[in-house]
């Protein structure tokens, strides 16, 4: 009885954690996607001819990122009846767009412009009771390049 | 050394294939790391020890192929991928690979 009511509080806990650190995640990759749209992030393998010879470079971001313990409990309860995992879906795109904003914040340091033939890798780091996946890892790299222009304007910027 | 995902870079040819080269590390996790993972799989949130464990193990993968591809006389490597497969119960292999190049620049870069 005592563990039951552990357990429950602890679930409880946990979905206001959960759901608060969530929503403060989306409300930070939002505005860092503001911050950094200017940064082009291309999955072409071709890069157009440019005026100048770009500086070629590779670019990598990646986050684990962990879904809370009622979540997971939603999840397990959804997949007796089959559909959508809504608990899964918010966790695989923040961490997926947290990966490509690192690769992009790596970009923007080195000054670059855009990035090229960008690949995404996802892999589930942890499995936790009854393999199903704790937390995931995304892993999102590619190639900036760095042109005259963009370097120009970065020093305008920290001016 | 110039690392690329594509499979030329603009600005330069081939002038020699050297064949690919790869670079790989296995690693697994300490028991203080998984304590806070354990933790954070409750709550939920970023494994921030985690991603910073996997994030090096991936520069070593990348420092590995690039001695190898310096070793063969490359002076780049186009093409690069990166791989994870688990190895056994918490470790896990990154592996980066690619194709090794010596390039000749048609133009001097774009920084001079």
């Amino acid at each position: 009885m005592v563990e039951l009511v552990f357990v429950l509080i602890l679930t409880i806990i946990a979905m206001f954690t959960g759901s608060f650190l969530e929503r403060r995640h989306f409300k930070s990759i939002r505005e860092r996607e503001e911050k950094y749209g200017d940064i082009l992030v291309i999955s072409s393998k071709h890069v157009p001819d440019l005026p100048t010879t770009p500086k070629v470079t590779l670019v990598r971001g990646s986050a684990v990122i962990s879904v809370d313990y009622f979540k997971r409990l939603l999840a397990n309860l959804r997949m007796m009846f089959g559909g959508r995992l809504g608990a899964y879906e918010t966790l695989i795109d923040r961490s997926r767009r947290e990966a490509i904003l690192r690769m992009k914040e790596e970009a923007d340091m080195l000054g670059a412009d855009m990035i090229f033939n960008v690949r995404i890798e996802t892999s589930s780091v942890f499995k936790g009771k009854g393999g199903n996946p704790g937390s995931i890892e995304v892993l999102a790299y590619g190639t900036a390049l760095v042109t005259k222009r963009r370097k120009a304007r970065a020093t305008a910027q920290a001016a | 050394m110039i690392l690329t995902t594509l499979e030329y870079v603009p600005g330069a040819r081939v002038a020699k294939h050297l064949g690919v080269v790869q670079g790989s590390t296995v690693r697994s996790k300490h028991v203080g790391r998984d304590f806070m993972a354990g933790l954070k799989n409750i709550f939920g949130g970023e494994l921030k020890g985690y991603t910073e464990l996997l994030k090096e193990s991936r520069e070593e993968a990348v420092k590995r192929m690039e001695a190898q591809a310096e070793g063969i006389g490359a002076n780049a490597i186009l093409n690069i991928r990166f791989a994870t497969s688990s190895v056994t119960q918490g470790a896990s292999e990154l592996m980066a690979y690619g194709t090794a190049v010596v390039l000749k620049r048609a133009e001097p870069p774009a920084d001079g």
